[in-house]
């Protein structure tokens, strides 16, 4: 990202011309310092200085107490369950997903598809849909006595009654993966079509010239040239999961018994759900979680860069 | 770095010999035929929750869960969309939707651009601190800064209204959008700045008058991200109308709506119709740009 720049003009402009354009520059700059600093960089580091704070959000006095904070965060087995649940979750989540898209995508990219356009629009309709209506219609979707779903299965004779798919802990989280990868399979979809439009049709053409057929194709030409781009999309999917939080919530509220409690639940209840809301506890543990997925992030430049240098391109 | 909207490559391979609806053709063209089949069982799965969530908006309750599956209900009602609109404030929860949803992506669009483009084409004492700061938190997080957010609102008196989630949204994350601004201001050529300022353009005028109109493709592409991402937002209008019902956004509402009005099921699908419609139409109109905006993200 950090190639030197090529100041806008060839020839040296004078002084006072420069000064002038020095003053522009920062005031195009100032609307994203002021709001970035503001709505993200301030919060970064106000999370620390909450996190060694005892304080209930509804008076101003914060009672510094230390790493106490953090103590309580790390013994509660509550905490690890909800870091457990957001790994589960990613874990079940991300390979379907991407695996499942690549297949789509692999069927979909073949130019002779008949009504292809209609397809992708098809899979792609979930993704622009709120998520939290989306989670609030599945409850009616997953009803135990009366949702399509269980009607669907009674219908088929596979179960006697309907299944508590979402208020039984041993199913609840497995049905938002499912919805999980409902919603979102279209983005990954598209990330996988981006991928194959980058591979040219001369290739092929010289394969097809050469005997090649289908299959031959996909597994000496399509697949090797994919590699580069299945760490990315793999990554760009893995780092979504993590925020999971409106699906979830809206669905389970993190129940039954915090069987679905992903980190950003249980920060949510500790600060804003809580009677008395607990906001240093809360920081400390929006800090852990901060932490791990920063990095996650920097595995993911270093991934990206590793990528970069096999694949070549790009 | 490829530009963002370049139409696809039209992949017919077609040729002119190519007869179509000959039994040569037509026994070629089979395999494909069985994939769309299969493809097209699988789509309808897919949309299926949507077609299934009209259907019961317009049945009433009994019917909802009577009628199961199907989707043609006996005569439809109507009301429902009534008692959501005006009972249960969906009318006002859209149009508190529409503003926030609308400023913020002006707002995001007009301090996007302005930053990518003076960090693209200009180099200035600072430029390598304000682009490292935004990369270092490329990854944050919502979960993450959402206490202090709503602190420094409060403190700021914008907590509990629409401005402060306006702003809030319009300031947190919006570094993609920043770096592709960036990424395609870089790649124009330098020659275009020289002939305006030979034809006496100042920096203002370069902007808006030579710059921006070049960056169309990026400005649609940032601003359907933006829209989708604000439209569906939901951690912070949530949090910042804890205390003014009257501010919910839709997917606000709507959860608000289940937990006060559980029994209400087609009461619910039409709310949930009139949240999701005009987003769904908005996206079969502009699908093809929606799809290359993310897949252009995603090239560079």
């Amino acid at each position: 990202m950090d190639t030197p720049t090529r100041p806008g003009r060839s020839r040296p402009p004078r002084h006072r011309e420069q000064g002038r354009t020095t003053l522009w520059i920062w005031l195009f700059l100032t609307p994203t310092v002021v709001l970035y600093g503001v709505y993200t960089v301030y919060p970064i580091f106000a999370s620390y200085w909450f996190s060694f704070v005892e304080w209930n959000g509804f008076e101003e006095t914060k009672t510094w107490v230390g790493l106490r904070n953090y103590r309580e965060v790390l013994a509660d087995p509550l905490f690890w369950s909800s870091f457990k649940i957001t790994a589960l979750f990613t874990v079940a989540a991300v390979p379907v997903k991407v695996f499942l898209s690549l297949l789509v995508a692999l069927l979909l990219n073949s130019p002779k598809l008949p009504l292809r356009n209609l397809f992708r629009t098809a899979f792609f309709l979930p993704v622009v849909t709120t998520t939290a209506i989306v989670g609030v219609v599945m409850q009616i979707v997953f009803d135990p006595a009366d949702g399509p779903v269980n009607q669907l299965l009674m219908k088929l004779g596979l179960v006697d009654q309907g299944v508590n798919f979402l208020g039984d802990s041993s199913t609840a989280l497995w049905t938002v993966v499912g919805v999980y990868v409902w919603k979102w399979f279209g983005v990954t979809l598209i990330y996988w079509l981006a991928a194959l439009q980058t591979i040219s049709d001369e290739v092929y053409e010289a394969a097809e010239i050469d005997g090649a057929g289908p299959v031959a194709m996909l597994r000496n030409i399509t697949l090797p040239l994919l590699k580069p781009f299945t760490i990315i999309i793999t990554l760009l999917t893995l780092e979504a999961t993590l925020k999971v939080f409106d699906l979830m919530l809206t669905m389970t509220n993190g129940g039954p018994f915090f069987s679905t409690e992903v980190v950003e639940i249980y920060i949510y209840r500790w600060a804003f759900a809580a009677t008395v809301p607990q906001l240093g506890f809360a920081s400390a543990a929006a800090v852990l979680f901060g932490l791990f997925v920063c990095a996650l992030g920097l595995l993911q430049l270093l991934g990206i860069r590793a990528a970069r240098k096999t694949g070549g391109s790009r | 770095m490829t530009a963002i909207t370049v139409p696809r490559p039209r992949r017919s391979r077609r040729r002119p010999g190519d007869n179509r609806w000959t039994a040569g053709w037509i026994v070629r063209r089979l395999p494909y035929w069985f994939v769309a089949l299969f493809l097209a069982g699988a789509a309808f799965l897919w949309i299926y929750p949507f077609l299934w969530m009209v259907s019961a908006s317009l049945k009433d309750q009994m019917e909802v869960f009577a009628s199961g599956l199907g989707l043609l209900p006996d005569n439809p009602i109507w009301e429902n969309y009534q008692r959501a609109w005006t009972e249960a404030s969906f009318g006002k929860y859209l149009m508190n939707t529409v503003i926030v949803t609308v400023v913020t992506v002006v707002l995001v669009v007009v301090r996007c651009a302005m930053a990518g483009y003076v960090l693209a084409r200009y180099s200035f004492a600072g430029r390598k601190v304000v682009l490292g700061v935004l990369i270092a938190t490329l990854f944050v997080p919502t979960g993450y800064t959402i206490i202090p957010v709503v602190e420094v609102s409060q403190r700021l008196g914008l907590l509990n209204s629409l401005t402060g989630m306006i702003l809030a949204l319009s300031g947190g994350a919006h570094v993609a959008s920043i770096l592709l601004y960036l990424g395609y201001f870089r790649q124009l050529p330098r020659e275009l700045e020289e002939a305006a300022i030979v034809d006496g353009a100042g920096f203002l005028s370069l902007f808006f008058r030579v710059m921006m109109p070049m960056a169309i493709p990026v400005t649609a592409t940032v601003t359907l991200m933006t829209f989708l991402a604000t439209w569906n937002a939901f951690f912070l209008p949530l949090v910042f109308t804890f205390s003014r019902p009257d501010l919910r956004t839709l997917s606000v509402g709507m959860l608000a709506f289940v937990g006060e009005n559980s029994i209400d099921w087609s009461g619910m699908a039409a709310a949930a119709v009139i949240s999701l419609l005009p987003v769904v139409l908005l996206f079969v109109l502009l699908q093809r740009y929606f799809v290359e905006g993310i897949a252009g993200a995603v090239k560079q």
